[in-house]
C-alpha cells in the first residue's frame, strides 16, 4: 500500500469513525442512564437524512438546511421518548427490544410514504463539493474533510459538557448510579428528555452527513444501527470515551480491512474485533457500573 | 494420604482474610474456624462485614488476601460451584430461591447438583425418585412438606426462608453458613427456625450470622464478634458476654 | 410443556389435557393440503410450508429464550447458515466442481445432517464469546454476530452474493424424491412435530430444569455446586443446530436462498413469533409463527404499506400480551422466569 493510499485510508476511516461517534454518542448515554436498548435510534439517522434533503429543497442553503433537520430530528427524538419509549424503562430488555423493533417497521413505512423509495442524493455545499491538495499528492474530497472536521468538534464539545459542566455531572451521576443521582435531586427523567433529544440531534447529523457523501433511502438506519451498538459494546455502555475511542478503532479496522483483506474477510473483520474484545474484557473496554 | 494429626484440624480454617471494596475494608485480616460438628455465631453490627465474610467462605466473592481451608485443603481459589460440591451449603440473607418453581422443584434441584450429571436430556426430572425422594426428605425436615407443591413466589417470607435451609441440607453439606436465617421473621416463625436448628446441630457444622441475641445464645457453641471487618473476639457465650471489648463495641449499642 | 407442580403428579392423561391445543393445531396443518387441492389453490400449501419451517425455528428460538432467558438475535443467522449448507453442496453437485476437497451433492440424506452440525458448530463459537456477557450484551453481541454472517454470505460472490444462489440440481433425499410440495410439506410437517416433542422432552429433563433454574437465579444455581455457563452453551447449540435443520428445509423448499434469509430483521421476527405465541410453552411460539406468517402474508395484500400497521402490532403485543397467544387457553406461569 503506497504512503498516499494510506494516508487516504486513514482519513476515511477516522472520518467514518467520528460519524459512527455521533450515532453511538446517544445510543450509549441513554443505555447507560435509562437502562434501555433502543433499537430505532437507527431510525433518527435516517430521519435527520431525510429531512436534510427536503429543507434543502426550500431553502436551497445546505447549511440551513442540516441546522433545521437536526432541531427537529431532536424534536422527533423527544416524541418518540414521550410517547412510546417511556412505558418501557422499567420493562426488560426483551421488551424494549420488541418495542424499537415495531419503531422501525413504523418509521421506515412512514419515511416511505412521505418521501417516497427512490433514494436521494444530497447536493453537496459549493465550497465542499470539490477535493482540497493534501500533502503528497494525495487530492482528498473537501466534503469528508468538513465532516472530519464537525465529528471532532462535536466529540470535544461533548467531552466538555459530560465532564466539566453541572448538566454533564448529572448525566454522569445518572449512568453509574440511578437511585443516587435522584436521591441527590437530580430530575433523571428531565436529564433524559434531554440527553435523548441531543442524541437525537447527534444521530441526524450524522444522517445528513452520510446521506450527503453516498444516498438517503429508507432503511439506511439499520446497518449502521447495529455497527453503533459493537462500538457502544465495545466501549462499555454508557461511556462517551469509551464509544470515541471504539468508533475510532471500529472506523479504521473496517476502513483498512476492506482494502486489505479478500471481501469475505473484510465485512467480518470488525465483528470479529468485537468478539476478541469482548472475550477478554465482557463489560467493554470502559466499563461504567461496576 | 496425609497422616492423622493428633489434635484433629477444625473443618473450616480461615487466616488472615483481606477483602476491600474501594476504599472500605470489609474483612480486614480475619482468621476464625468452625469445628466439625460446632455452631458457631457472627454477631456484629450493621454493616460489619458479616455476608462479604460469608460470600468469601461460599466463593462469590474472592478474597484480596488470606486463606480458606476446609477439611485441611485451600479451597482459597475454588470457584463457587466446586466449593459447593466440596461441601459447602450457603442461604443467603435475601431470600435466593426459584420462584417459578415449587417447593419439591427447589430443592430437587438442589439434590440434582449435589448428584451430578446435568446432562441427561430426556427422562422427566421431576418424575425421578432419585431426586424427588432426597427433596421430600429434607422438605419434611424443615417441616415444609404440606407446602412442598406451592410454588416458592406464593410462600409466606418465612416458609422461603424455610425453603433456603431444605435446599442448603439437600446438597448434604459438611458446613452450613446461614446468614440472617431469621431476618424479617416474627416471633413465633423465628423461635419455631430456632427448633429447627437446634435439631440440625452437631449434624452439620454451621456458621450461623444473627441478630437475635437469644437465637444465638441458644444455638452457638462459640461466638465471634466482628468489627469493622476485623474479629475482635471469639469464645463461649460467657466469655463473650463478660468480654469488655465487646461490651464496649457492639453490645453497648441497642441489643 | 406444562407446569411442573401439576406435571410432578400427573397421569399421561394430564399432559394431554394441558397440550391439546397444539394436537389440534398439528392436526389442523396436516388437512392443508387437501384444503389446497379442493380449493385448486396451490398458494395455500407454500404458505402453510412456511409457517410450519418457521414455526420449528421460533420452537427453536423458544427453548433458549422462554426457557433460558437468552434473548438471541442471531437465529436467522442459523436458520441461513443451514439454507446455505443445503444450497453450496447442490451448486457444487451441478456444476460438477468440488467444494475445497469435498463433491457436491444433492442427497439431503448428507447435507441436512451437514447442515445440523455445521449450525451447531456456529452456534458453539458464538455461543462461547455471548454467554460469557448477559443481559443487553448478550443481545446486541448476538445481533452484531447475526449482521457479520450475513456480510460474509453477501460477500461470497462465487455463490451469488447479494442475489442469492438458485438450486439448479435435483434434491433427493437418499434416492427419494421429497420436493413434492405435498410430501415436502408433510416432511416439515413431520419435523415439527418431532422438534415438539424433543423440546418438550428437554425442558423437563435435569438439563432443561437447570437452564430454567439459571433463567430464574443464576447466583442460586452456582452456590447449589452448578456452572450455568456449560448448559447454556449446550442449549444455545441445540437450539441453533435445530434453526439450522428448519434452514435445510427452507432452502429445500424454496431451491433458492439468499443473505435475506439471514437479515437481521427476521432474527426479530423470530422473537416476535415466540413472544407472540407465548414463550411459557413448548409449543406457544408455533401459534406465533402462524400469525405472523399470516399477518405478513396477508397485509401486503391491503396496503403497500403493511409495515406500518405490523409494526404497531409489535408494539401493542408488548405492551398488551405478556402471556402470548397460548394464555388464551389458560394462563401459565413464565417458563424461565426472568424480568416480565
Ligand atoms: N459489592 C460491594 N461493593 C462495595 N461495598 C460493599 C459491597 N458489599 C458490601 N460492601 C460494604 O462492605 C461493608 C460490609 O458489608 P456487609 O458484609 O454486607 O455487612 P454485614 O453483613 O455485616 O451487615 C459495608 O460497608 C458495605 O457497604
Ligand atoms: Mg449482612
Amino acid at each position: 500500500m503506497s504512503a498516499s493510499l494510506f494516508i487516504e485510508q486513514l482519513l476515511n476511516g477516522v472520518q467514518f469513525g467520528v460519524m459512527l461517534f455521533l450515532i453511538s454518542a446517544g445510543l450509549t448515554l441513554v443505555f447507560g442512564i435509562m437502562n434501555l436498548i433502543n433499537l430505532a435510534h437507527g431510525a433518527l439517522y435516517m430521519t435527520g437524512a431525510f429531512l436534510a434533503a427536503a429543507f434543502i429543497k426550500i431553502t436551497g442553503n445546505f447549511f440551513l438546511a442540516a441546522v433545521l433537520a437536526m432541531a427537529l430530528t431532536a424534536l422527533t427524538g423527544a416524541a418518540m421518548e414521550w410517547i412510546v419509549l417511556r412505558k418501557f424503562y422499567g420493562r426488560d430488555h426483551l421488551d424494549q427490544v420488541l418495542a424499537t423493533f415495531g419503531l422501525i417497521l413504523v418509521f421506515n413505512d412512514l419515511v416511505r410514504l412521505i418521501w417516497g423509495v427512490v433514494p436521494v442524493q444530497l447536493r453537496l455545499p459549493g465550497p465542499f463539493s470539490g477535493s482540497v491538495p493534501l500533502m503528497l499528492d494525495v487530492q482528498y474530497p473537501a466534503f469528508r474533510l468538513l465532516i472530519l472536521a464537525v465529528g471532532l468538534l462535536v466529540a470535544l464539545g461533548l467531552y466538555l459538557v459530560v465532564v466539566h459542566t453541572r448538566i454533564g455531572m448529572w448525566i454522569r451521576a445518572g449512568a453509574s448510579n440511578r437511585p443516587m443521582a435522584s436521591a441527590l435531586g437530580v430530575d433523571v427523567g428531565l436529564v433524559f428528555s434531554l440527553v435523548f433529544a441531543a442524541g437525537a440531534a447527534l444521530a441526524g447529523l450524522a444522517g445528513l452527513m452520510a446521506g450527503a457523501i453516498s444516498s438517503v433511502q429508507v432503511g439506511m438506519g439499520e446497518p449502521v444501527l447495529i455497527l453503533a451498538l459493537v462500538v457502544t459494546v465495545i466501549g462499555g455502555i454508557g461511556s462517551i470515551r469509551g464509544a470515541f475511542i471504539a468508533a475510532l478503532m471500529i472506523g479504521i479496522v473496517d476502513t483498512f480491512g476492506r482494502v486489505l483483506l479478500p471481501p469475505a474477510l473484510g465485512s467480518m473483520v470488525i465483528f470479529m474485533l468485537m468478539a476478541v474484545i469482548l472475550a477478554f474484557r465482557p463489560k467493554g473496554l470502559f466499563p461504567v457500573h461496576a | 494420604m496425609q497422616a492423622a494429626a493428633p489434635q484433629p484440624r477444625p473443618l473450616l480454617e480461615v487466616k488472615g482474610l483481606q477483602k476491600r471494596f474501594s476504599g472500605i475494608v470489609a474483612t480486614n485480616n480475619l482468621s476464625l474456624d468452625v469445628r466439625a460438628g460446632e455452631t458457631h455465631a457472627l454477631i456484629g453490627p450493621n454493616g460489619a462485614g458479616k455476608t462479604t465474610l460469608i460470600a468469601q467462605l461460599q466463593g462469590e466473592l474472592s478474597p484480596d488476601a488470606g486463606e480458606i481451608w476446609l477439611n485441611g485443603r485451600d479451597i482459597t481459589r475454588e470457584p463457587a460451584h466446586r466449593r459447593a460440591h466440596l461441601g459447602i451449603a450457603r442461604s443467603f440473607q435475601i431470600t435466593s430461591v426459584f420462584p417459578q418453581f415449587t417447593v419439591l422443584a427447589n430443592v430437587a434441584l438442589a439434590v440434582q447438583a449435589q448428584a451430578g450429571h446435568g446432562f441427561k436430556f430426556f427422562r422427566e426430572a421431576w418424575k425421578d425418585p432419585a431426586l424427588t425422594a432426597p427433596a421430600r426428605e429434607a422438605i419434611e425436615r424443615i417441616g415444609l412438606s404440606h407446602r412442598a407443591e406451592t410454588h416458592a413466589e406464593d410462600l409466606s417470607h418465612g416458609e422461603r426462608r424455610q425453603l433456603e435451609l431444605a435446599m442448603a441440607l439437600a446438597m448434604k453439606p459438611k458446613l452450613l453458613l446461614l446468614d440472617e436465617p431469621m431476618a424479617g421473621m416474627g416471633r413465633q416463625d423465628g423461635q419455631r427456625m430456632t427448633k429447627i436448628l437446634q435439631g440440625l446441630k452437631q449434624t452439620y457444622a454451621i456458621l450461623i450470622v444473627e441478630h437475635d441475641m437469644d437465637a444465638v445464645f441458644a444455638l452457638a457453641d462459640r461466638i465471634s464478634v466482628l468489627v469493622a471487618g476485623a474479629a475482635i473476639a471469639t469464645g463461649t457465650a460467657d466469655s463473650i458476654r463478660n468480654d469488655p471489648a465487646v461490651k464496649a463495641a457492639y453490645l453497648g449499642h441497642g441489643s | 410443556m406444562p407446569d411442573i407442580s401439576k406435571h410432578a403428579a400427573s397421569p399421561p392423561a394430564a399432559v394431554l389435557a394441558a397440550s391439546w391445543p397444539i394436537l389440534v393445531l398439528l392436526a389442523a396443518l396436516a388437512l392443508v393440503p387437501a384444503l389446497s387441492a379442493a380449493v385448486d389453490n396451490p398458494f395455500l400449501i407454500r404458505l402453510f410450508t412456511r409457517v410450519v419451517i418457521f414455526a420449528i425455528v421460533a420452537a427453536a428460538l423458544n427453548f433458549v429464550l422462554g426457557f433460558g432467558a437468552l434473548v438471541s438475535l442471531m437465529h436467522a443467522a442459523f436458520f441461513g447458515i443451514g439454507a446455505y449448507v443445503v444450497a453450496i453442496f447442490a451448486f457444487h453437485d451441478f456444476d460438477g466442481s468440488p467444494l475445497w476437497i469435498f463433491p457436491g451433492t444433492s442427497n439431503l440424506a448428507v447435507t441436512i445432517p451437514l447442515a445440523v452440525v455445521l449450525t451447531g458448530l456456529a452456534a458453539a463459537l458464538t455461543g462461547v464469546v455471548s454467554l460469557r456477557t448477559s443481559g443487553a450484551y448478550f443481545i446486541m453481541i448476538t445481533l452484531a454476530f447475526n449482521q457479520m454472517l450475513f456480510y460474509f454470505f453477501v460477500a461470497l460472490q462465487k455463490y451469488g452474493g447479494d442475489d442469492g444462489l438458485q438450486i439448479l440440481s435435483n434434491l433427493d433425499f437418499a434416492g427419494l424424491n421429497i420436493s413434492k410440495r405435498v410430501t415436502f410439506f408433510y416432511v416439515s410437517l413431520g419435523v415439527l412435530a418431532a422438534s415438539l416433542l424433543f423440546f418438550g422432552r428437554l425442558v423437563n429433563s435435569r438439563f432443561g430444569v437447570i437452564l430454567r433454574a439459571a433463567a430464574q437465579n443464576e447466583r442460586r444455581v452456582i452456590a447449589l455446586g452448578i456452572s450455568p455457563l456449560r448448559y447454556k452453551l449446550a442449549a444455545f447449540v441445540i437450539s441453533g443446530a435445530v434453526t439450522g435443520l428448519a434452514g435445510a428445509l427452507w432452502a429445500t423448499g424454496q431451491q433458492f436462498v439468499s443473505p435475506s434469509d439471514l437479515s437481521w430483521v427476521r432474527s426479530a421476527d423470530f422473537v416476535v413469533m415466540a413472544v407472540l405465541g407465548g414463550m411459557a410453552r413448548v409449543w406457544g411460539p408455533v401459534l406465533g409463527a402462524l400469525v405472523i406468517v399470516l399477518l405478513e402474508a396477508l397485509l401486503p395484500g391491503l396496503t403497500l404499506y403493511w409495515q406500518l400497521p405490523f409494526g404497531l402490532i409489535v408494539i401493542l403485543i408488548v405492551v398488551y400480551l405478556q402471556g402470548g397467544l397460548a394464555d388464551l387457553f389458560g394462563k401459565m406461569r413464565p417458563a424461565a422466569g426472568g424480568g416480565h
